[in-house]
């Protein structure tokens, strides 16, 4: 129970020290890499609420594939590290107000919040004994039964984005040479070789 | 809800997503050079709500919740994808990636 604490403590010091240097790095593909450093620390806490499944999508999904996209494009991007903190004193004022009246009316609505006694019978799917049936086959039978829809929903949800990332990413550039395959297999003898009787003495016109 | 140093609540959870949330838009305000650490604050807002539909799930033993939370990982990373593809895009049409510069949206 202690070390549980502990842990926590842990995860989330080290999460919102790396979300703090993610918005204060000076170079983008420092705030990519605090970035994923936050996401661990995530998965970290998430372990310790009992949701293997979903800690381990955490670090599959953001860190292996959105967190590397990210790094692709910063470094793709020729970018002008001294420009970046051109006009940055001058939005510290009002970010740093809207921050802390955000955070106040976060502190307000979870410190007024109160679970309601009839609550626990209006679960839409009760957690089973995770003691006899492990946090992700208990997540399994509900996502492919109870929240099929949703499940489906998610994969259309991928496929337009991907689709729509090639549609808007995708350009021909003129006096790029290609290949064509087409155009190599269609080529016959008799359209390029030309045969000529060169007389001795004469040379070809 | 017994509160102490060693004893870790729901509230405690809350707090820790408030303060990344918070720090997701106080990134935003700030980072007006650069479009791509802007994306970076939404994911960490994003990261925030997933941590908050976390914490309530295992708290009031309810699965929908982390059923939930990777509906919302399955949205970000398509929100990601897409985003940098217009960076990319806008990027090759103007040679910049400024909050400033984004004043029109064709071309």
């Amino acid at each position: 129970m202690i070390v549980a604490s502990l842990a926590f403590y842990l995860f989330s010091a080290v999460a919102i020290i790396s979300a703090l240097n993610v918005i204060f790095q000076r170079n983008p593909v420092h705030s990519v890499l605090w970035l994923i450093l936050t996401f661990f620390n995530a998965a970290g806490l998430f372990v310790l609420l009992g949701a293997e499944f979903v800690a381990m999508i955490l670090v599959v999904v953001y860190v292996g594939a959105v967190a590397v996209l990210f790094l692709f494009v910063v470094m793709m991007l020729d970018i002008n590290v001294a420009m970046m903190r051109e006009g940055f004193m001058k939005y510290l004022p009002v970010g740093a107000f809207i921050g802390v009246v955000l955070f106040v009316e976060l502190a307000l609505v979870y410190g007024g919040w109160v679970m309601s006694p009839q609550a626990e019978a209006l679960r839409l799917a009760p957690t089973p004994d995770l003691t006899q049936i492990p946090n992700t086959e208990a997540l399994g039978r509900i996502l492919y039964t109870q929240y099929v829809y949703v499940f489906q929903a998610s994969g259309l949800v991928l496929l337009v984005a991907m689709i729509g990332s090639i549609v808007l990413t995708l350009r021909r550039r003129p006096g790029v040479r290609k290949q064509v395959i087409s155009d190599q297999v269609n080529r016959s003898a008799k359209d390029t070789v030309e045969i000529v009787k060169v007389q001795t003495g004469k040379g070809i016109a | 809800m017994e509160s102490g140093f060693l004893h870790v609540g729901l509230s405690h959870y809350l707090t820790v997503s408030a303060m990344m949330f918070t720090l997701g838009i106080f990134g935003i305000f700030l980072n007006r050079k650069n479009l791509i650490v802007i994306m970076m604050s939404i994911e960490l807002m994003l990261l925030a709500v997933n941590i908050n539909l976390v914490a309530f799930s295992s708290f009031l033993n309810d699965l929908a919740g982390q059923v939930f939370t990777m509906l919302v990982l399955t949205v970000a990373a398509a929100e990601a994808a897409i985003g940098l593809a217009i960076v990319v895009v806008f990027y090759r049409n103007r040679r910049s990636i400024e909050v400033e510069d984004i004043n029109q949206m064709k071309g």
